[in-house]
């Protein structure tokens, strides 16, 4: 086997065996810190994939923002030490029959489909193609982004504040 | 075998699976943000993996990094509400808040 077919299994594997256990740990601090093992094994697919840029707005983005929310959302919301209580599941077993048929459809098509292929596969630096696209074919959603962006920030701001009674 | 589009679907159509369940089967409000992070990761491995193997441009690189924003204001927006959930009931069991209002 070649050493970049190990390298993806191994990324995969990370991938896939973090998010098994965000997906089944009693524990909510443990589902919260593999989180990190899930956004890392998905930028490295992302450099696997050529996608040099994504890669780093991802680790950007996911572990150094959204995780440390997440972390702090579990810490201001949680006594750590009740365990049992943290965590608790319902509805397992049609949960995961919807899933299992889900999922064996899913790849079933994956198998079947012919999909298109590119003409050639290139390994090139993308920061630039990508910023040309930003700022002509996608400028008025990227516009849309950072108003979004803001919107989101008041009203993160609004809700999370303590209400004050006249 | 050299690895090819359909391991990153697969891939893909594992972690969605498995955002789905943890979706489907949390009682705990963080949790099922996080089952929402962990879907939206494996549809930008899709997003990306056409992009390079079917389209051989950088476009569907775009549309992952607007996930990846919307990603980022739905998490602050989303553990706000959590964290106001979580002054009034003082629990975040989904199924305890049911009023709107206090």
């Amino acid at each position: 086997m070649e050493i970049s077919a190990l390298v993806f299994y191994l990324l995969a594997a990370i991938t896939i065996g973090s998010a098994a256990i965000v997906a089944f740990s009693r524990n909510i601090v443990y589902s919260a810190f593999s989180l990190l093992g899930t956004f890392a094994g998905v930028a490295g697919i992302y450099v696997f994939l050529g996608a040099d840029f994504v890669a780093g707005v991802q680790i950007l983005i996911y572990v150094g923002g959204i995780l440390v929310l997440i972390l702090f959302a579990v810490m201001l919301t949680h006594r750590i030490a009740d365990v049992q209580i943290t965590n608790r599941s319902a509805g397992m077993i049609p949960a995961v029959v919807i899933i299992a048929v889900f999922l064996g459809l899913l790849i079933q098509s994956i198998r079947d489909t012919p999909w298109a292929k590119a003409k050639e596969i290139v390994y090139l630096p993308t920061t630039a193609a990508i910023g040309d696209f930003f700022l002509q074919h996608y400028l008025l959603p990227f516009e849309l982004a950072s108003l979004v962006l803001l919107a989101a920030l008041i009203g993160a701001v609004v809700l999370s504040r303590k209400e004050t009674k006249e | 075998m050299t690895i090819g589009l359909a391991h990153y679907l697969v891939v893909g159509a594992v972690l969605f699976g498995l955002g789905l369940f943890t979706v489907l089967t949390r009682r705990n409000a963080i949790s099922i943000l996080m089952g929402v992070e962990l879907i939206l990761n494996s549809a930008n491995i899709n997003y990306v993996a056409f992009s390079h193997y079917s389209a051989g441009n950088v476009e569907g690189q775009i549309y992952a990094i607007f996930v990846i924003m919307l990603a980022a204001a739905e998490a602050a927006v989303g553990l706000a509400i959590v964290l106001a959930i979580f002054q009034i009931f003082h629990t975040i069991d989904v199924g305890a808040a049911e009023t709107l209002k206090e």
